[in-house]
């Protein structure tokens, strides 16, 4: 790495670090807020966290039925220059649960796949309300957190509202117009045909990239309109757009994780939360960079180029790997299966620990809150007082939902893989052999479980078999964190607030911060620590002794 | 006393029945209680099959007889800490025989068994009967033997009407006659719940067990899974690798991982920790009526304490004397003296030993042929002493301030303005003037003062330390009640308090958040017992109070209210330091057992493959390495049930400090300490050749 390399990514955390204050003082805003213009329309009464649910399960089940039709009729509605064919049944259950999901995972190539309508209409929209959805959530455990001796955690279609048009619509709005400004397509135009140098024929896709593009960055949405993502230059054009895309996709969940102190009364509670996510992104990336520039043992001192955008090199695709894995974005600007295997590790390790390190806009924070509580249980008993968080007692019913929540996407991800590795339907989808194959197969049930989107590559995911395996693991992923999240709001909301006093467990000191890194190292790490030995960990060290796969 | 219950961790004479007790627990229906136990009595079950019927190696056998002892000293732990109430409870057990009981119908007596007994019976009680159960006495006044439950062999009297009524079942009268109406059901007496609870056989699950219970299950169910997967994930690495791994992956090897990953040192431990933390109360004298108060014990943070012998001894001491103008000091305290010789409270007493000290005077010239003492009645509301000096009698009183005014009035003469000045000074203090009057003459003030204990101070500023805040309940008006609160150093007051106030106070501060203790014994006292988080009920109380309290106090001492809170809290500090020293063991299984599992995966030319370069132990071989990570998994339990049994050191020390030793402790420990145990067992292993 040369000073220039060190700048950037200097450059690029305090840029970070400095704007996250910002916005969570806006958001706290945003969603405190009554009546207005969105009082006007919306009917903001309050609702209990079984209501609340019902709501989520409502709107995202409606979005589902609607992304679904838009693929399988897009062949017969408008804005289909292209004369694209309906997507099979179950490419289009995939897409449909993994962009309600905010996942995003691609099982498909998108500009030869998706009409302009369905991308803008059925894609984009869910990019934007499935975001919406993370943050109405998390909103929802903040004020069960918060709140005293109530059942109620404030109106989802409200929250869904001031979310989408107060936070992401402005902010996507102008980084459209900034990418647009730096070349980013943005057109209704059908492809155009050029004559290349060589007097080939090649078909360059267009479309109304720039406005998903926005906002697949800044919602930790991931989803590329074109399928090789941020890699292609008409949707990553220029060294400024890929910056500004790599910061808009922990921009707004960092910002989010500092909301939870505006919530609180104490911001020192959402910098201690957002420290533990800092001290694994920076962990990250420091493994990572170890690794990729840490050379060949045929090519000592030369970092590993192959497979990484040759127009941003080494320090920008990794950076971007991390980002993208820490917050549940997904999006890329190298293919992750040409990382070395050790930053490929890292990646995986990220979306592993539940997508907590900043993760998804919303669903990043009530993630890292559940390990929080989690942490508060083992940890906070040891000063001698029945545990507390923020003054509310944590106790069976929590416990029970906090563990079930970081269960099931762990059990989807583990039976997956398993199963993956020995059903031919499973293994006829490989491209690798050995411990890359295997991890090509644990990286996309890990990805798809944990709402991810971004994928290994190489490996042929539009089967049947793993456009249902995965769409199964993403619902999982999702509804199976959200739900018991809300029952932890619901139940805490009812509990009366115990003043904190020179007694009570420190949730915003340092030490806390380390247990919480502990916690989540042992409890979620640790799970998928023999995964992670037969897939990159050996792997690098058979590299080492000088064998690829 | 206390010094003669505490016995020995492991007496002799409690480990041959813990043993065998440790063996009747492996009862699948009372292993079921335990899921991180029941799994490892599974994998203990399916590792014996294998070897008896499969692969008869020896690796194996040791594998199976490490679980089953895996099993073993978890139920092992929890004999013992049971066999330690059972051991008291048979003691208790002793005074209730069959005991016959006197029942009285109008006036006649029948003698009826005290089991046949229903509540509202009237049962006579005389000099030498056992008294056949809880009740309260409705007539008469008698001493009671009540070493029994207390034990203490003082006798302690009890009498209808007031504050001291109440009898328990099991308890002898020593002298006199009273009529005892029972209180409870037969079973349901206050020995038969502490037989209960120590013997921990109706133990139910206190509020935080039940929620580390259910993570404990999370995380067996968690690496349930990721050891299930694994053997998955195995078969597609070696087929990858072109290798055959069965024969190293095996079951009994993917058991034992899966025993060293779930939480068996603190699953097996958590039952021994909750039974030894009531045990540690009942050592104390104090017997709570569920495990739940217990564990509230430890979240109190507003003790609510009375005044009167918790903080202060209990009675006003003279602590000096103001002289009116132009009198002597030693004059007054002399006219004091003998205004106090016949007064035999231990206000009177302090005046005395006051004059004493200060001006040697002893007051053994008077003869007491030709002095009248005249005592305190409510209606002069002073006292004093006439003196009979040549034919004259001389007449000295001392008393509250408008009282003697009153009286010097009456003969002339006024109160100058000094001493009324010093009146309303020393009331400003908090304490109580006394004015003292030789006739017409005001002679002076003296002080009567509060005496607050020694060593509460320093003990409130400790408590302040863990977060509990202290207020103090008085009668006294607000200005005494300020004065001692200010000396003693509590945080708040309630003077002039009624019972009511008491209530009031206690549901604002739970309104606040905020969890309240308190000890009483009256029965005004009941409501407020009851609506406290921990209410501590005096045995010498009455019946409604210790029924409406969760805890009752055997030794009726006002300050073990502190000594409860630090039991609560030792307890709730061993269950987390332990699961976190579990949880924090796993790191170090780990990176025993997987390079030993995949040490050959992809290894080229019969070598060690890559992977063996995760063994950072340098464990000798695979067989060794997870054979040590089991035994180590074994012992650790063995090792800490003396911890488990009598709790971590306690420290009066705020919550980031308790904690950074903690961590320290059990955390860190919990990481470091497998890694060297693994080692060293493996070096045994080693030398002994067990592998």
């Amino acid at each position: 790495m040369n000073r220039f390399d060190w700048i950037q990514v200097l450059v690029t955390l305090f840029v970070l670090i400095a704007c996250a204050p910002l916005l969570g003082r806006f958001f706290h805003r945003v969603f405190t807020a009554k009546g207005g213009l969105v009082g006007r329309f919306v009917d903001e009464s309050e609702m209990d966290w079984k209501r609340y649910a019902w709501s989520v399960i409502v709107f995202n089940g409606i979005g589902l039925v609607v992304v679904y039709l838009f693929q399988i009729l897009q062949q017969s509605l408008p804005l289909n220059p292209a004369g694209l064919p309906a997507v099979t049944w179950h490419s289009a259950i995939n897409t449909a649960v993994s962009f309600v999901t905010n996942t995003n995972w691609q099982g498909y190539a998108g500009e030869t796949t998706m009409s302009s309508l369905t991308q803008m209409a059925a894609l984009t929209v869910q990019n934007f309300v499935s975001a919406a959805t993370g943050m109405a959530v998390a909103v929802a455990l903040m004020r069960g957190m918060t709140r005293k001796s109530t059942a109620d955690l404030g109106n989802f279609w409200s929250d869904l509202v001031r979310g989408t048009l107060y936070i992401l619509l402005p902010f996507s709005v102008v980084f459209s117009l900034v990418l647009a400004g730096e070349g980013v397509v943005q057109t209704f135009s059908s492809n155009v045909e050029v004559v290349t140098l060589e007097g080939a024929k090649q078909t360059i896709p267009l479309g109304p990239a720039a406005s998903q593009i926005a906002i697949k960055q800044l919602g930790t949405n991931g989803g590329g309109f074109f399928n090789t993502n941020s890699a292609f230059p008409l949707e990553n054009p220029t060294p400024l757009s890929n910056w500004l895309e790599m910061l808009a996709i922990l921009l707004l969940p960092a910002g989010f994780a500092l909301s939870f102190g505006e919530f609180a009364g104490s911001r020192r509670q959402g910098w201690a939360l957002f420290a533990a996510m800092l001290v694994f992104l920076v962990g990250a990336l420091g493994v990572s960079l170890w690794s990729e520039f840490g050379g060949h043992p045929a090519f000592p001192g030369v970092a590993w180029m192959e497979g990484k955008e040759t127009r941003f090199g080494v320090v920008n695709s990794v950076i971007w790997s991390v980002f993208t894995t820490a917050a549940s974005n997904g999006s890329v600007n190298a293919m992750h299966s040409s990382l070395t295997p050790l930053a490929g590790g890292v990646s995986m390790f990220l979306i592993m620990l539940g997508e907590i390190v900043f993760g998804g806009l919303g669903s990043g924070l009530y993630g890292m809150i559940l390990f929080a509580i989690l942490t508060v249980f083992i940890a906070g008993l040891m000063v001698g007082r029945s545990p507390e968080y923020l003054g509310k007692k944590i106790e069976a019913r929590e416990i029970q939902m906090a563990i079930l929540a970081v269960l099931l996407p762990s059990a989807v991800v583990l039976i997956g893989t398993a199963a993956s590795v020995v059903l031919p339907a499973g293994l006829s989808s490989l491209s690798a052999a050995g411990p890359h194959g295997f991890s090509e197969i644990l990286y996309a049930l890990t990805s798809a479980a944990n709402n991810n989107g971004s994928a290994f590559a190489g490996l042929n995911a539009n089967t049947p078999y793993y456009n249902l395996l995965l769409a199964f693991a993403m619902l999982v992923g999702r509804f199976g964190v959200i739900f018991p999240v809300l029952a932890i709001a619901g139940n805490l909301a009812g509990k009366k607030i115990a003043p904190a006093s020179s007694g009570t467990f420190a949730t915003d000191s340092p030490l806390f911060v380390l247990l919480l890194v502990g916690v989540i190292l042992i409890v979620g790490g640790l799970t998928f620590f023999p995964a992670l030995v037969l897939g990159p960990i050996v792997e690098h060290l058979l590299i080492l002794g000088g064998r690829t796969f | 006393m206390t010094e003669k219950k505490e016995s020995s961790l492991f007496e002799k004479k409690l480990i041959a029945p813990a043993i065998r007790d440790a063996f009747k627990k492996l009862d699948p229906r009372s292993l079921v209680k335990n899921p991180v136990m029941f799994i490892t009595a599974i994998g203990a079950t399916l590792t014996t099959l294998e070897f008896a019927f499969a692969t008869r190696s020896r690796f194996n056998l040791q594998i199976a007889v490490w679980l089953w002892f895996t099993v073993l000293f978890a139920n092992f732990s929890e004999a013992i800490a049971e066999g330690r109430g059972k051991a008291q409870a048979e003691s208790l057990r002793k005074t209730k025989t069959t005991a016959k009981a006197r029942l009285l119908k109008g006036k006649t007596e029948t003698v009826v068994n005290a089991t046949d007994l229903r509540k509202g019976d009237l049962v006579v009680c005389e000099s030498g009967d056992l008294i056949p159960g809880d009740g309260e006495v409705a007539e008469g006044i008698a001493t009671v033997d009540e070493s029994a439950i207390t034990g203490e062999s003082a006798p302690v009297v009890r009498e209808a009407g007031g504050d001291r009524s109440a009898v328990t079942g099991g308890t002898r009268v020593l002298s006199d006659r009273i009529v005892v109406r029972i209180t409870t059901e037969t079973g349901d007496g206050f020995i038969d719940r502490m037989i209960r609870l120590v013997e921990g056989a109706k133990r139910q699950k206190t509020p935080n067990e039940i929620a580390l219970n259910i993570l404990l299950a999370g995380l067996t169910l968690i690496f349930l899974l990721a050891v299930g997967s694994l053997k998955l994930f195995a078969d597609y690495s070696g087929m990858a690798a072109g290798q055959d791994l069965s024969g190293v992956v095996t079951m009994p090897v993917l058991i034992s991982l899966l025993v060293c990953l779930i939480p068996t040192t603190i699953g097996g431990l958590l039952s021994a920790i909750g039974i030894s933390g009531m045990d540690r109360l009942i050592r104390k004298n104090v017997v709570a009526m569920s495990g739940r108060a217990v564990e509230a014990a430890g979240d109190i943070d507003v003790l609510l304490l009375d005044k009167t012998g918790t903080i202060t001894l209990g009675n006003r001491m003279a602590a000096d004397f103001f002289p009116a103008p132009g009198v002597a000091g030693k004059a007054l305290a002399e006219r004091s003296q003998l205004a106090s010789l016949a007064d035999e409270t231990p206000e009177g007493r302090s005046i005395v030993v006051l004059a004493k000290e200060k001006y040697s005077l002893r007051a053994d010239h008077y003869d007491a042929k030709h002095t009248d003492f005249v005592p305190f009645t409510a209606q002069t509301r002073m006292s004093g002493i006439d003196l009979e000096e040549n034919g004259r009698t001389t007449r000295i009183r001392k008393g509250a301030a408008d009282a003697v005014a009153k009286f010097v009035a009456e003969l002339g003469g006024r109160m100058p303005a000094e001493t009324k000045a010093e009146v309303d000074r020393i009331g400003r203090l908090g304490g109580t003037p006394l004015v003292v009057c030789e006739e017409a003459s005001i002679l002076g003030v003296i002080y009567l003062k509060d005496v607050v204990k020694g060593g509460i101070r320093e003990r409130f500023a400790e408590l302040r330390q863990m977060g509990i805040r202290t207020v103090m309940i008085t009668g006294d008006n607000p200005l005494t009640a300020a004065a001692i609160a200010a000396e003693a150093g509590v945080d708040d007051f309630i003077a002039e308090a009624t019972p009511e106030d008491k209530l009031r106070k206690i549901r604002s501060e739970q309104e606040r958040g905020h969890l309240v203790a308190m000890t009483g014994d009256g029965t005004n006292d009941a409501p407020a017992l009851a609506q406290a988080d921990v209410g501590v009920a005096m045995n010498s109380g009455t019946q409604a109070a210790r029924e409406a309290g969760n805890m009752v106090d055997l030794d009726s001492s006002p300050t073990k209210l502190i000594e409860i809170v630090e039991t609560g809290k030792q307890l709730l500090m061993t269950r987390g330091s332990l699961t976190t020293f579990s949880i924090a063991n796993d790191v170090a299984k780990y990176f025993a057992i997987i390079p030993a599992l995949f040490a050959t995966l992809y290894a080229t030319g019969g070598g060690v493959g890559p992977l063996s370069r995760l063994n950072v132990m340098g464990l000798a071989t695979p067989e060794s390495a997870i054979l040590s990570a089991v035994i180590f998994n074994a012992i650790v339990i063995v090792f800490l049930i003396p911890l488990a049994l009598r709790g971590v050191k306690y420290r009066p020390l705020g919550a980031a400090a308790i904690l950074r030793r903690n961590i320290l402790v059990y955390g860190l420990g919990g990481l470091v300490a497998p890694f060297i145990g693994i080692k060293l067992i493996d070096l045994a292993l080693q030398a002994g050749g067990f592998v």
